[in-house]
């Protein structure tokens, strides 16, 4: 089932009476979810993630906008006839009940012609339940649960009555790091299985990469990119997006063009395509260093920290004055740490431009 | 016993001194004067040990009839009152605008001395030669003749008697449900609603069970505050209780330890240990039957 956005808009009234201004929390959404697909909603806290996803979920009316399931219009129809499973952030698994009567909850609600018998029910919950892997858990109750074990069974209490899309709320959010890893793998295996279309709201970029199909990032109500994770990362349309993406974040100078050359700081870095004299952000990729002693981009050296595979060059550079900057070189190579100086030549596709004001991207090449 | 342990008691001390001089030892001196026959606590003197004070109130047709009036206000105003409170939480809860007006209305009562309420009652319930209460003006309104609930016929009295107490304990326990309401976090409403469950069933398999411990605590200690009432029936009914037949079991007790100059202490205290085991049987029974019902 594709999930369909047009021009979705929510505002919430002000809560400050001196001020009466609304604020906007989903600003003229227009996005299309592919069926089957995972979707990252991805954005800082309060950008509007949530509320987008409960304006699909129905919680939530949009103040204007249409959304459509497939076809169907379902903008005025309520949550519950949505057909929608929905995992919150702290998973709403009802305490008095076992999870076995939390996933058998939603299928007793069923009315008329879908109306099950409670041997079928049961059945059912112990399909979903072998689907997450929680088929041994049926009898207890959510306090005696791990974490990750609760999460289960809130995704399968979400998918017992077979939704036509699912939506996950910061699903990882309350699980350690280790837990984190393993239960995103988990949700992109299920998602897989079942193929129900997912949205997925997320502040944790790591997160949205590894496993959406599709990200959109958004700031202050606003969408900010859409597209394949590997394509937001290496083509961001601009700062914010650039670095809000990729750990370690992305190295940001202030530089100019002169001439055609491209300047970070006082260090000419290369010859651009471009002409017209500009003050200019640049952002460099922490993968996009080449250890190199005649390498125009000249930093000082603070650190090295060995990451196995890869090591991590840390170091500063006087035209990124807030910031410590991380290049990422492989481990064979050896940095020769008792200069104070380290100096690199950029990989081009690494290297992106941003206007200075807006920070919105400049697209060139280098010549 | 270490030194550690000998300073937890030395900090529980001021504590234990106060329970066992304001609590135990009363306690413990009711029930040996329960089985003192003719105890008086001027001379401080009895005449036996034994039974004959429990026989003697237990064939009491005044301690019988207390009873008898306990029981019916327990069975009728405990339930009645927290499950009023229950609809009227739930009301509550489920209005936004005039909230905290009606909150503040039904709290009233709670800042109302008894006796002053008791007397609000009276006239309103009252019937004399010269004029009728508001009650028995509606009564007539509606064609039907005026009863006297102040000092009628017993089921009359009994009738006020419960509306008064309904009325005066509802405000606690409203402030508990209301409170007890708030903190079910929207979560489980809105997972609930998704899920498709009506209003109904929310209420049924998801509310109550969440305030389940807060309804068991109101019903324990309604049915101890039931079956103590007393000056609830003094405010309708006056000091002489038992001519107007609306005694309660601690009237009577009261009644036993100051009539007649000295009174009767021991037959007091028999009253008071029967009290005592009734109340200490239910509370036992709303444990046991909480344990199944009450999650977690």
């Amino acid at each position: 089932m594709k999930v369909v956005l047009q021009n979705v808009t929510k505002k919430f009234p002000s809560r400050n009476k001196k001020e009466k201004k609304d604020v906007i929390a989903v600003n003229d959404f227009t996005f299309e979810i592919p069926d089957g697909k995972l979707i990252g909603l991805l954005g800082p806290s309060g950008c509007g993630k949530s509320t987008a996803l409960n304006l699909i979920s129905g919680l939530q009316k949009p103040t204007s906008g249409r959304i459509f399931f497939g076809d169907d219009d379902i903008t005025a129809v309520p949550p519950e006839k949505r057909g929608v499973g929905l995992v919150f952030q702290n998973y709403a698994l009802y305490p008095h009940l076992t999870v076995k009567q939390n996933i058998t909850f939603p299928l007793e609600n069923l009315k008329g012609k879908e109306k099950m018998t409670k041997a079928d029910r049961e059945k059912r919950a112990y399909e979903i339940a072998k689907l997450v892997q929680i088929d041994g858990l049926m009898e207890r109750k959510p306090s005696e649960l791990s974490g990750g074990q609760q999460q289960r069974v809130a995704i399968a209490r979400a998918l017992v009555k077979m939704p036509r899309v699912l939506l996950l709320d910061e699903p990882l959010s309350n699980l350690d790091a280790r837990l984190r890893l393993q239960t995103r793998e988990e949700i992109k295996r299920i998602q897989h299985e079942t193929k129900i279309t997912t949205v997925f709201v997320t502040h944790d970029q790591d997160e949205a990469m590894s496993i959406s199909d599709l990200i959109v990032v958004m700031k202050e109500g606003i969408i900010q990119q859409i597209g394949k994770p590997q394509e937001v990362y290496s083509d961001p349309v601009n700062l914010f997006v650039a670095k809000f993406l990729g750990t370690p974040p992305i190295g940001v100078y202030n530089g100019r063009i002169e001439d055609g050359m491209l300047y970070i700081g006082d260090d000419a870095v290369g010859k651009t395509n471009l002409t017209e004299n500009t003050e200019l952000t640049v952002g460099i990729r922490p993968e996009g260093y080449i250890l190199d002693s005649e390498g125009g981009l000249v930093c000082n050296l603070s650190g090295v920290e060995v990451m196995g595979r890869d090591i991590s060059i840390v170091s500063t550079h006087p035209a990124a004055p807030d910031q410590v900057i991380r290049s990422i070189i492989s481990s064979e190579k050896i940095v020769d740490t008792s200069k104070p100086t380290v100096r690199f030549k950029l990989k081009p596709g690494k290297v992106l431009l941003f206007d200075k004001t807006s920070g919105n991207r400049i697209r060139f090449e280098f010549i | 016993m270490d030194n550690q342990n000998r300073k937890a008691w030395l900090y529980l001390l001021p504590a234990l001194i106060f329970i066992a001089v304001f609590l135990a030892y009363p306690l413990i001196d009711v029930f040996i004067y329960s089985f003192e026959e003719n105890y008086t606590s001027a001379s401080q003197t009895y005449t036996g040990v034994g039974f004959h004070n429990y026989s003697y109130i237990l064939h009491d047709a005044d301690f019988l009839q207390a009873l008898k009036n306990t029981f019916i206000l327990v069975v009728i105003t405990v339930p009645l009152s927290t499950g009023l409170a229950l609809l009227i939480s739930l009301g509550l809860s489920s209005i936004k605008a005039v909230r905290h007006l009606f909150q503040t209305i039904y709290f009233l009562p709670y800042v109302t001395n008894t006796l002053a309420v008791g007397l609000v009652f009276m006239i309103l319930f009252q019937k004399t030669d010269s004029q009728e209460g508001l009650v028995n003006a509606l009564l007539n309104m509606f064609g039907m003749s005026s009863i006297d609930f102040i000092s009628g016929p017993y089921w009359a009295k009994m009738f006020v008697l419960c509306v008064y107490t309904v009325w005066v304990v509802l405000p606690f326990k409203i402030l508990i449900l209301t409170s007890a309401l708030a903190s079910v976090k929207q979560d489980y409403y809105n997972a609930a609603k998704l899920d498709g469950a009506s209003s109904f069933r929310i209420c049924r398999k998801i509310t109550l069970p969440m305030i389940s411990p807060m309804m068991f605590y109101l019903i324990i200690t309604g049915f101890i505050g039931a079956f103590k009432a007393y000056s609830d029936a003094v405010a309708l009914f006056g000091t002489d209780l038992n001519s107007a037949e609306m005694n309660t079991i601690v009237g009577y007790v009261y009644d036993k330890l100051y009539s007649d100059g000295g009174g009767y202490p021991s037959y007091a205290s028999a009253a008071a240990i029967i009290l005592f085991v009734i109340v200490l049987t239910i509370t036992c029974i709303n444990l046991i039957v909480s344990k199944k019902h009450v999650h977690y």
